[in-house]
């Protein structure tokens, strides 16, 4: 049976400021399934964004525990928490921070340089994924010959390439129009139906619709978590 | 993974072809500027090593008359303190392995239409031993020569050229102070001497025929100088001490009384000229070096702007799942083929301005692989040692901050 993706249990996360300890999170709790869409929402200094970066294994919480796929990875560091990355989450941003110097395939193929997998298997799979994301014309553009549609495209192809179990976006349609967004929202629900787990935080309502749940953050807690739509997909079955 | 790193730190570089080729010049600067310097001190060394070859190792000159003496002095080897028994006692002495006694003046030489001058050296066969110096053609006389006084001679080569040209010398007889000697053998080249003195225009004959038909002698046997070599250089000074007591013992001269000769080390002159040049030829270096450093610190001030520059892509690169060490790696890389590739230039410019010189100057130089395998692990060490701090920094951002950079 499908497991949680995700448990989060009483987490804190405080910073150290001149002023002394000032608390982001304060105990939140938050359980993903294999196979959901979940949307995080909430105003600017909610703490949405310190989540995510501790859900991505980018920042570790003060107090509390992370289980991903049942591994405890809240007291990891440096290069456990890079290998964790690395081998089960992707990565989408909104500034779709490919690299400008490197070509489109060789920016899909990168994460999987540092898994360590050789030239020839990191160049085919990066060009399936570059087709599934509709670029398999594209592959040895650079990013700025493409519009900005097509980098997200790019860069969600990045996050796949190393089959991960989650992938989480932050705020994946910030930069983009409506239009461009709603090609993007869709390419995320097609994902999501074939099985992947995503995370997205957004603070536009009608992109979190795409969701089939809405968690929203104020003051650093969960105030909110309705599911709108039952979960596309049964288990995760990989790219 | 690292062909692949290597091929980016490739990109890197040709992303920013003039910013590269300057952080570059500095190391192609120091590389070429101690490579040139080293073949011209090894070159000097060298043509030093060779003058002192030439004339033997582990040397002493005792020379007859005071180092010092009251009231109107003469010329040192020319009082007739030295005889041929003083010789003959020497070789006896524990740490030596030649003894020559030589007698020596200049004098005119004639072979048919053609007359020359030059040093005429009366000595024994070991003489040749102790300067290491053989025959190119013929044979050297014996010591039945030397007891009978046979008037045979071997010369050197500058006057083989200017007496008999391309005639081959070995049986013919000249005529020395109007004596005639048939020569027995040619000398080897020996080139210049360290003062500059042509060593090849000598004539080398017996040591008794010396004294008793060319120059003649104050008192039978006396010669003016002898040579004598040590087994090697460790035994010197003991050498030296044994030579002074000998001598003063045989002299019959009384403690607290002034030599009637002197000892002079040949070899302790000839290795501080060799001292010399080997300071200088690392002076050189280390001046040339100084542009090394220079052209390092270059790398690690480039390095450390390109880490700024590129903060947002070390942290996409981290969010993907690079670890510390493939950040430093990748910085690292880079830091160390720009100065490889700059020292490989380096290298270049430096072989040809080190010909050129050569071309030019005529002066010696030595390239020598040692000095370019030295060249090369110092640029690489440099490239290592200033592309470490940057990389170190690059490898240690906080990921989400990386990522904030604009």
């Amino acid at each position: 049976m499908p497991g949680h993706v995700i448990e989060v249990k009483s987490l804190y996360k405080d910073y150290q400021t001149a002023a002394g300890k000032f608390p982001v999170l304060k105990d939140v709790n938050l359980e993903i399934d294999a196979g959901d869409f979940v949307a995080i929402m909430g105003p600017s200094g909610s703490g949405k964004s310190t989540f995510m970066n501790i859900l991505g294994c980018l920042d570790q919480p003060s107090k509390g525990d992370y289980m991903l796929n049942d591994q405890p990875v809240a007291r990891l560091q440096g290069d456990k928490l890079a290998k964790v990355r690395n081998h089960t989450i992707g990565f989408v941003f909104q500034g779709f921070n490919l690299l400008a110097r490197s070509s489109l395939l060789d920016n899909v193929a990168l994460p999987l340089v540092y898994a360590g997998i050789d030239k020839d298997e990191r160049h085919a799979r990066a060009r399936v994924l570059l087709e599934k994301v509709g670029l398999a014309n594209h592959v040895n553009s650079h990013p700025n010959q493409i519009s900005g549609g097509q980098q997200q495209r790019v860069a969600i192809a990045r996050a796949l390439v190393n089959r991960p179990s989650l992938i989480l976006a932050d705020e994946p349609t910030g930069n983009l129009d409506s239009k461009t967004s709603e090609e993007i929202m869709a390419l995320f629900g097609e994902l999501n139906r074939e099985g992947i787990t995503i995370v997205l935080v957004t603070h536009e309502p009608d992109i979190a619709e795409h969701a089939s749940r809405q968690v929203r953050f104020l003051d650093g807690r969960i105030v909110e978590d309705i599911r709108t739509s039952p979960i596309a997909a049964q288990g995760a079955s990989h790219v | 993974m690292f062909s692949a790193m290597l091929g980016e730190a490739w990109h890197a570089m040709g992303a920013n072809r003039l910013r590269t080729f300057l952080t570059m010049l500095g190391m192609v600067i120091g590389v070429g500027a101690v490579v040139l310097m080293m073949a011209i001190g090894q070159g000097a060394e060298q043509a030093v090593k060779k003058s002192i070859q030439s004339m033997g190792s582990n040397l002493f000159i005792v020379l007859a008359g005071p180092p010092n003496m009251g009231g109107a002095r003469s010329a040192t080897g020319n009082a007739p303190s030295l005889n041929v028994k003083d010789a003959t006692a020497m070789e006896d002495l524990e740490g030596v392995s030649n003894v020559a006694p030589i007698n020596m003046g200049s004098a005119q030489v004639i072979y048919a239409g053609n007359n020359w001058n030059t040093s005429i050296i009366g000595t024994t066969p070991s003489y040749l031993d102790v300067r290491s110096w053989n025959l190119s053609d013929g044979y050297v006389f014996s010591d039945s020569d030397i007891r009978s006084a046979t008037r045979v001679a071997l010369i050197g080569k500058t006057v083989v050229q200017n007496l008999f040209g391309d005639d081959d010398p070995v049986g013919k007889t000249i005529r020395i102070k109007d004596s005639p000697f048939i020569i027995l053998g040619v000398l080897d080249n020996k080139g210049q001497s360290l003062d500059g003195r042509d060593q090849d225009d000598t004539i080398i004959i017996p040591l008794t025929t010396s004294q008793r038909r060319v120059f003649g002698a104050q008192f039978s046997g006396s010669v003016r100088q002898i040579i004598v070599q040590a087994d090697s250089d460790k035994v010197m000074p003991m050498v030296e001490d044994s030579l002074n007591s000998l001598l003063r013992q045989r002299h019959r001269i009384r403690e607290g009384m002034d030599n009637d000769f002197s000892v002079r080390n040949l070899t302790a002159l000839a290795n501080s000229a060799a001292e010399t040049t080997k300071t200088m030829s690392m002076l050189l270096g280390a001046i040339a070096s100084v542009s090394l450093l220079v052209g390092g610190i270059g790398i690690m001030n480039i390095m450390l702007v390109s880490v700024t520059e590129r903060t947002r892509e070390i942290g996409i690169r981290m969010a993907i799942g690079a670890r510390e060490r493939d950040i430093l790696m990748q910085f690292l890389l880079e830091a160390i083929v720009i100065s490889i590739v700059g020292c490989l230039i380096g290298i270049g410019i430096g072989v040809g301005g080190a010909l050129l010189v050569s071309h030019i100057t005529q002066a010696p130089i030595v390239i020598s692989s040692q000095s370019i395998l030295t060249a090369f692990i110092v640029a690489a060490s440099v490239g290592v040692f200033f592309g470490f701090y940057p990389a170190r920094k690059a490898a240690q951002l906080n990921p989400i901050e990386a990522l904030r950079f604009q």
